[in-house]
């Protein structure tokens, strides 16, 4: 548990959720969303990869490009989805800021573009463009009012979650103003960049990385973590995913001699209750108990490696937050379960200090 | 369920060139590949391995985890003369030979670390003389495309997998080569990139930007289209010119029509690379192996692959379920239960009996709740691959989790014979 957690600075309303591959990105930007409408808040979360990994994960129909209700929290808040594409993403941006700037003789500067294959180009080849194409409609769903106008009214969404790209490209991904400022110098497009790198860059933005308790994605977080830091992007905290619940150690008590007995005790009490079937033969028995404390040992193993994994991922200078691996697997039932557990203790923000080694639930 | 995988009649098939192993991000994709190319090596193929990015343990064990890089700048931050070292030793991006095969069944392992900006950076460096080459590398759309245009690196991939193929004839002699595809958005960019790249190079947009300067050899001058000024308005009809310079700001326009000018050049030889590449991918000499996890999302993946494979008419040879859950056999879930809960009663007799349980009873009760937790994965797992490879049509194999990280050859040995045992 981190102290003050909610009391410290500011909070943030745009979440940004990236990791390696494999790692549970998704999950944990779902389970987010929904901990944050169970505390009745209206939150949207975004997919921008086109891998529509937020309806897998929830079973629904895929989503469009357009907000979709998702899911109800339990405090009255509201999930909402949205797949952002980069074509549809760029119409739109051509229609709100440039519709007229053909003076209206060549129609709408969308269609224009469109028709020259430039729409394509732009979004799917041209490198960045695309980047803040989808940036850039994140920004605007962060800042929209009910008001529509950016100086008044209430935010439309008190947060917004987003699933982002992995850790091998978030930070090119969010740091596109950089690039934008050198390859569209003075156009209107690194101007929305310089904006979107604005608000990207202030408490109002947290980054979080996901990781399992393994070397590559530690690895990689470790470096995400160096790139995002240099990038001046806040970082929020190191989530690592399926931590495994720790096995019974040498150090729990009982020789070994005694363990081994008191299983062959428990198996004979079990099966003697049994009454169907053949009755195992002891050497059957015996074999089957050291695969049993083989097997243990084992798991023992992989819980003192990842352990080890967890305490290197501090190294990132976060905090750093647990979620329990699901025997179960991420289903519906599971993914209630992590959001339950964020509520309870929600993820550290760019306001928090890390805290010392083990000193975060 | 579908039938179960014969890996090694698909290793000892001499016909068979080509192994691309596909799948989404973190299912131990290289790792695949890695003990696939091994097991062919050691049943007497000549196999050069191509993988990407690896974890430090594994390029050790391929004995790709030099950095020539690392050791010229080391060399400059002496004092030394810069690049002295350069082309010595080959760097990791150089196929190398894998110490530690066995090679009694004549066969060799080679193996390398793909790296995209090296290899385009070649490409240019081949295609174009030295002053233009240099132009192009600097040219800031360039430096983009080159670190985070999405299909780069499984182009320089698809480009790689070509020169190895071209190597078969060479001293090294390779007969198989193994590819990791890169760790992409979606796993299907690997086949989509070659016409990705076509679509920038090709597309009508480019050709558009390419247009003025056909016409007038005079406007080639770095200052590219504004030099063309009103021909390119021409050309780009419809006012396009004009948006796009509202829009975009003229610089990169100007920056994008050199460039798609440049590697116009650079990549004539690398589409009949690709093609040919291409048709190779398409007949019997590759077998494509998709690669997944356990899990809801990876598996959807891997059916989605598998489809996309067959709609292109390329080969699905297997989808290998990575990481499965294993428990030990002869203790079903009801009886572990039994026995955990009557050694935590102290209803066992013996020893434990009169209501306090001691230590060795609760942590023998653990040993079997472990069992309890492995049963269930391994129930759900199961439950979960059939269901959804149940009408993939490609055969599966089934690779357990192994007691720790492959970090070694014979790590990689134990996954192959795991491939192996799977029939």
């Amino acid at each position: 548990m981190i102290a003050g957690t909610q009391a410290r600075g500011a909070t943030p309303r745009l979440h940004v959720v990236t990791g390696k591959g494999g790692t549970g990105k998704t999950t944990l930007a779902v389970a987010l969303a929904l901990s944050l409408a169970d505390e009745g808040r209206r939150v949207l979360v975004c997919e921008v990869e086109g891998r529509q990994g937020v309806s897998r994960l929830l079973g629904t129909e895929a989503l469009p490009y357009e907000e979709v209700d998702l899911a109800e929290g339990a405090g009255g808040g509201q999930v909402v989805g949205l797949a952002v594409e980069p074509r549809a993403a760029l119409v739109d941006y051509l229609d709100t800021f440039h519709g007229g700037v053909l003076g209206g003789r060549g129609g709408r500067a969308s269609t224009v573009l469109d028709r020259a294959g430039a729409v394509e180009f732009i979004a799917d080849v041209a490198p960045g463009l695309r980047d803040v194409l989808l940036v850039g409609k994140v920004y605007e769903a962060v800042r929209r009012t009910t008001t529509g106008r950016s100086d008044g009214g209430t935010p439309v969404y008190d947060a917004v979650v987003l699933d982002a790209p992995p850790t091998g490209r978030i930070t090119r991904f969010l740091g596109i103003g950089d690039e934008l400022a050198q390859l569209a110098a003075g156009g209107p497009i690194a101007a929305r960049a310089a904006s979107v790198a604005a608000l990207l860059r202030s408490e109002q933005t947290a980054v979080h990385l996901v990781c399992l308790p393994e070397e590559l994605p530690v690895t990689e977080t470790l470096e995400a973590a160096a790139e995002l830091r240099a990038a001046d992007l806040p970082l929020g905290s190191v989530v690592v995913n399926r931590v495994l619940s720790a096995a019974a150690g040498d150090d729990d008590g009982g020789t070994p001699a005694s363990v081994r007995a008191a299983l062959l005790r428990g198996l004979g009490s079990a099966r003697d209750g049994a009454q169907d079937g053949a009755q195992p033969g002891q050497d059957d028995v015996e074999a089957l108990v050291t695969d049993l404390l083989t097997q243990n040992r084992v798991r023992a193993g992989r819980v003192g490696e990842q352990r080890r994994w967890l305490e290197a991922a501090r190294a990132a200078g976060r905090p750093v937050r647990e979620l329990p691996d699901l025997p179960g697997g991420v289903d519906l039932d599971g993914l209630y379960r992590l959001a339950d557990d964020l509520a309870a203790t929600p993820l550290p923000t760019p306001g928090d200090v890390p805290t010392s080694a083990g000193g975060v639930a | 369920m579908s039938t179960a995988w014969d890996v090694d009649a698909l290793l000892d098939d001499p016909s068979v060139e080509v192994i691309v192993c596909a799948g989404s991000g973190g299912v131990g994709k290289t790792t695949t590949a890695a003990a696939i190319a091994l097991r062919a090596a050691e049943r007497g193929r000549r196999v050069a391995v191509l993988t990407v990015d690896p974890a430090r343990r594994l390029a050790q064990a391929l004995g790709t985890d030099g950095t020539p890089g690392d050791a010229a700048d080391d060399a400059a931050e002496a004092g030394a003369e810069a690049g002295a070292d350069e082309g010595d030793a080959p760097g990791p991006d150089e196929p190398r030979g894998v110490p530690g095969v066995d090679t009694r069944r004549g066969g060799s392992l080679d193996a390398l670390v793909l790296d995209a900006r090296r290899t385009l950076d070649g490409l240019v460096d081949a295609a174009l003389p030295p002053a233009r080459a240099a132009q192009v590398k600097a040219n800031p759309v360039y430096v983009s495309l080159a670190t985070s245009f999405s299909g780069t690196q499984e182009y320089m991939a698809m480009e790689r997998l070509g020169q190895l193929r071209a190597g078969r004839d060479t001293a090294a002699g390779w007969d198989l080569v193994v590819v990791d595809t890169p760790p992409s958005r979606s796993a299907l960019d690997f086949l989509d990139a070659p016409t990705r790249l076509a679509s920038f190079l090709d597309g009508r947009f480019a050709r558009l930007l390419m247009a003025p300067v056909r016409f007038a050899g005079s406007a080639r001058t770095s200052t590219g289209l504004r030099a063309a000024g009103g021909r390119v308005v021409g050309a780009l009809a419809g006012g396009v010119a004009a948006v796009m310079d509202r829009v975009l700001g003229g610089r990169l326009l100007r920056d994008v029509q050199a460039l798609v000018e440049g590697l116009d050049e650079v990549f004539g030889g690398f589409r009949e690379r690709a093609e040919v590449t291409s048709a190779a991918l398409r007949d019997g000499r590759t077998a494509f192996v998709v690669v997944t996890a356990p899990e809801a999302e990876p598996l959807a993946e891997a059916v989605f692959l598998t489809e996309r494979l067959r709609s292109a008419q390329l080969r699905p040879a297997a989808v290998v379920v990575n990481r499965a859950a294993r428990a030990a056999t002869g203790l079903d879930a009801a009886t572990a239960r039994q026995a955990a809960e009557a050694l935590r009663t102290g209803t066992t007799g013996g020893a434990a009996r009169g209501g306090k349980t001691s230590a060795a009873a609760e942590k023998a009760a653990r040993v079997l709740d472990l069992q309890v937790e492995l049963l269930e994965r391994v129930e759900r797992e199961r439950r979960l691959v059939a269901e959804r490879l149940a009408d993939s049509g490609a055969p599966t194999a089934l690779v357990p989790a192994l007691d720790g990280d492959v970090a070694d050859l014979d790590g990689l040995r134990a996954v192959g014979d795991a491939l192996g045992r799977n029939r």
